[in-house]
């Protein structure tokens, strides 16, 4: 703890250590807060259900699952694709994490996509004002792809500051931070569809 | 002592700090700044204005209770008066005014220059500056919410409530919810990344383990609350199913929703004030505190089972005996970390030599009110005696003891124990003291004969009641006691502004206290701290555990520490004021007033303009950009 040299190296803005960083810190709470979020919306769900003796209530077929399906291969691939992204910006090769950015945001654009092509057929069984079942379905699937559409704003906005070199291999917080609330949206989506696609097929 | 050298050194040093973190004069600066220790301020300034609404209301419906069969109000309005004073109470006074204490202290009590997130702390303030006036102006049209503050449906629904009463509380609540969840997020970075190096997590004053716990607690409670507002919302504008139980849904939904965020949001509002007293005590005991260790321990505990017990708030709606059983046992877990603390204040105050100055008066007068508030909270963990008091004004009674004679109570120590601190001079303690005589003797006339009132019957939240209940007389002396209470009150904010002019002045210690926060001046330089202290031990001040460190002066730095054993990182850059926050704020307002008002294009354009603030806040500062690499 002895006295410490700082003004040698202080004209650069310091290193980012980003399991260091304070930012880094704030993204984790901030996505504690986001799963407790979910959480909460998940476990209405729940409630409501066991409670109920049909959910879906009758005259509502459980969901399909060749759409849910194909989103989940999406995403779960634009994570991968991203992780790659991640290791290339941290290498220095910017066409790689540009080109690898740019796939996983196209990827997500898929996803809601077919989101909007899985909420048509569902509407023709009624809207989410029909049934507290159908609210919390719409509700939840709603959140999250809104969720993934400010996953896509915050990529895009991270690549735009690895574009202007604000963020770089030396200060990579900005990228790396993106990358977490991508991956945090992706994992949510599982916790999705098992809860609300797969459980209804098991009772 | 020092040569004229050094002298000249030091005055050089404080000249380039004093360039680098005050904030300028000017109108736009102020109103942008990041300071930790203006905006603390303006919390607790904004705070006690709320607070004084929220006695407004309390009076107005004391008027109207002291007589049976009284006509002062009626029933609506008394509603929303009732429902407001709640709400006020909870979510814009108490809340924010530890708010505001944690974030002006913080810093100074880790040896730190700033919060870890100066732009956000500005950004939360006037989120709850602004959530707070929207709440408000619903009496402008006579809307208020009056569905008491924890609005249970289906009173709530759009079939029972159809105004946009409701709607003020629900839209209200989500919008400060950002500004209580952002402040959070902020204060336990800072606890735990920018603490003096030495500052092991085991040498943390008390009073920032009990900031930790609700902060980590906010950050799990308050979206539970979030989703059912969400709910409520959908329901009541988009004709939504949540809690309709003829089309699946449940109003039992929204009760637990509610009380999963609302029983930690009690110890959210009551921890604080714990660490106060464990500041305040061995201050004024002259020893340090008893059972340090274990009163941590014990305040992380009574923050985690807090989580646990939020059904002994519903154990009148039917649920399993089962459940209710468990939830009974664990209620009366809690029991256990606040009486381990009890007993640490009590065993410092008898192996101590105590000084019965202002802030102590108050703080053993929190002892007594909370013990008492215990017990009755105690009483009602035990389910059948729960059934008989429910609803009535003997949980009016115990909330009062545990909130105001607990919590107020502890501000009050607050206010005169950091008060010299912050204005650099001392309260007038004779002042002090016949307003502790007035706001005890007040609190406990006025509130104690509620037990009772509440043990004969008398179910709250009702307007009036009949001549031949006899509760008459038990309410008048509650009215009067409340009165002399406010009167208590008052005194107090009279010292406050006359003692900024007239105070005797105070120095950097003058209680001769231990902690951080006093090795500063009276009030404290904008950089806080010239030279980053290096702390040794747990009560430094005292057993001259700390010395000067490193001054971190090329830029606005403060150090960064691991967040355990606090040894040395790098350096944090911490940014200045932007109007950027203060803007993103202001859009939010407008998203959630279009809301309110189903003004579905402006909401829309005022949230995608809050987006692109995020952005452009989010962006470096030129200053930034030095860098070379490619």
């Amino acid at each position: 703890m002895t006295a410490i040299e700082l003004r040698s190296d202080h004209l650069l803005p310091p290193a980012e250590r980003p399991r260091n960083e304070v930012g880094w810190w704030g993204m984790v709470l901030f996505l504690f807060n986001e799963a407790a979020l979910f959480a909460s919306l998940i476990a209405s769900y729940l409630y409501l259900g066991l409670r109920s003796r049909f959910w879906p209530p009758a005259g509502i077929p459980k969901p399909e699952l060749r759409l849910p399906l194909i989103m989940t291969a999406l995403l779960v691939s634009s994570s991968i694709v991203l992780v790659f992204a991640e290791k290339a910006f941290e290498r220095g090769s910017r066409t790689a994490h540009r080109v690898g950015t740019l796939i996983t945001v196209a990827l997500g654009i898929g996803f809601l996509l077919i989101q909007a092509r899985e909420y048509a057929d569902k509407l023709q069984h009624g809207g989410p004002t029909e049934h507290a079942y159908q609210s919390l379905f719409f509700t939840i699937t709603g959140l999250h792809g809104a969720h993934v559409a400010f996953g896509l704003l915050v990529l895009l906005w991270a690549l735009a500051r690895a574009w202007s070199g604000t963020s770089t291999p030396r200060r990579p917080l900005a990228v790396k931070n993106a990358s977490l609330y991508w991956h945090f949206v992706d994992g949510v989506w599982l916790v999705i569809l098992t809860t609300l696609y797969l459980s209804p097929r098991w009772y | 002592m020092a040569s004229t050298v050094d002298r000249e050194n030091e005055l050089e040093l404080t000249q380039r700090l004093t360039d680098l973190w005050e904030t300028p004069h000017t109108w736009l600066a102020r109103l942008s700044t990041v300071d930790h220790k203006a905006l603390g301020k303006r919390y607790i300034y904004t705070a006690f204005v709320f607070f004084l609404a929220g006695g407004v209301e309390a009076a107005i419906m004391r008027a109207q209770l002291a007589r049976p069969e009284n006509h002062l109000v009626g029933p609506e309005v008394f509603n929303q008066l009732m429902t407001m004073h709640g709400v006020t109470m909870m979510f814009l006074f108490v809340q924010p005014v530890l708010s505001g204490f944690s974030f002006y202290l913080t810093p100074l009590m880790i040896g730190a220059r700033e919060l870890a997130f100066p732009r956000l702390n500005s950004f939360s303030y006037f989120v709850f500056l602004l959530a707070g006036c929207l709440m408000y102006a619903s009496f402008l049209t006579g809307s208020a919410p009056d569905a008491g503050w924890f609005n249970y449906t289906p009173l709530s629904s759009s079939l029972f409530s159809s105004g946009l009463n409701i709607d003020y509380y629900a839209i209200g609540l989500i919008f400060l919810g950002i500004a209580t969840t952002a402040g959070s997020i902020n204060s336990v970075v800072t606890i735990l990344k920018l603490r003096a190096p030495g500052m092991s997590i085991d040498r943390m004053p008390l009073f920032l383990w009990s900031s930790l716990t609700i902060s980590v607690a906010v950050i799990f409670a308050m979206p539970p609350l979030t989703v059912g507002l969400g709910f409520l919302e959908l329901e009541r504008q988009w004709h939504f199913v949540f809690f309709d139980p003829s089309r699946g849904g449940s109003p039992l939904l929204w009760q637990h929703l509610f009380w999963v965020f609302g029983h930690p949001w009690v110890y959210i509002v009551f921890l604080p004030a714990t660490g106060m007293l464990s500041m305040v005590i061995p201050t004024f005991c002259r020893r340090p505190m008893i059972g340090h260790t274990f009163v941590a321990l014990a305040t992380v505990v009574t923050g985690l089972v807090g989580f646990g017990v939020w059904v002994h708030h519903m154990f009148a709606t039917g649920l399993p005996q089962l459940s209710i059983s468990f939830f009974s046992a664990a209620s009366m877990t809690v029991s256990i970390p606040s009486a381990i603390t009890i007993f640490a204040w009590l065993a410092t105050m008898w192996h101590g030599r105590v000084v019965l100055a202002t802030p102590m008066l108050f703080a053993i007068a929190f002892i007594v009110q909370f013990v008492i508030g215990g017990i009755s909270g105690v009483m009602t963990a035990a389910v059948p005696f729960d059934w008989q008091v429910t609803d009535t004004y003997f949980v009016v009674a115990h909330i009062h003891y545990v909130l105001a004679g607990g919590t107020l109570f502890g501000v009050m120590a607050a206010i005169y124990y950091w008060y010299p601190k912050m204005y650099g001079r001392m309260l007038s303690e004779s002042i002090g003291k016949a307003s502790f005589w007035l706001m005890f003797v007040g609190f406990n006339v006025g509130f104690f004969p509620m037990h009772l009132s509440g043990l004969l019957g008398m179910p709250r939240r009702v307007y009036t009641y009949s001549a031949p209940s006899g509760l008459g007389p038990l309410n008048m002396l509650s009215t009067i006691g409340v009165y002399v209470f406010a009167v208590g009150l008052i005194v107090t904010l009279w010292n406050v502004v006359q003692s900024a002019r007239t105070g005797v002045e105070a120095g950097p210690n003058p209680w001769g206290a231990a902690s951080l926060e006093w090795r500063t001046e009276s009030p404290p330089e904008h950089f806080n701290f010239a030279h980053i202290p290096v702390v040794e031990s747990r009560d430094p001040l005292w057993d001259g555990g700390v010395y000067d460190g490193p001054a971190y002066d090329l830029s606005r730095l403060t150090p960064r520490t691991s967040s355990l054993d606090a040894a040395l990182e790098e350096p944090v850059v911490l940014p200045n004021g932007n109007l950027w926050p203060v803007a993103m704020s202001v859009a939010l307002l407008v998203a959630a007033a279009a809301i309110l008002y189903r003004s579905w294009l402006l909401a829309i354009v005022a949230g995608a303009a809050s987006l692109l603030m995020l952005a452009r806040w989010m962006w470096p500062a030129t200053n930034l950009l030095l860098e070379t690499e490619t």
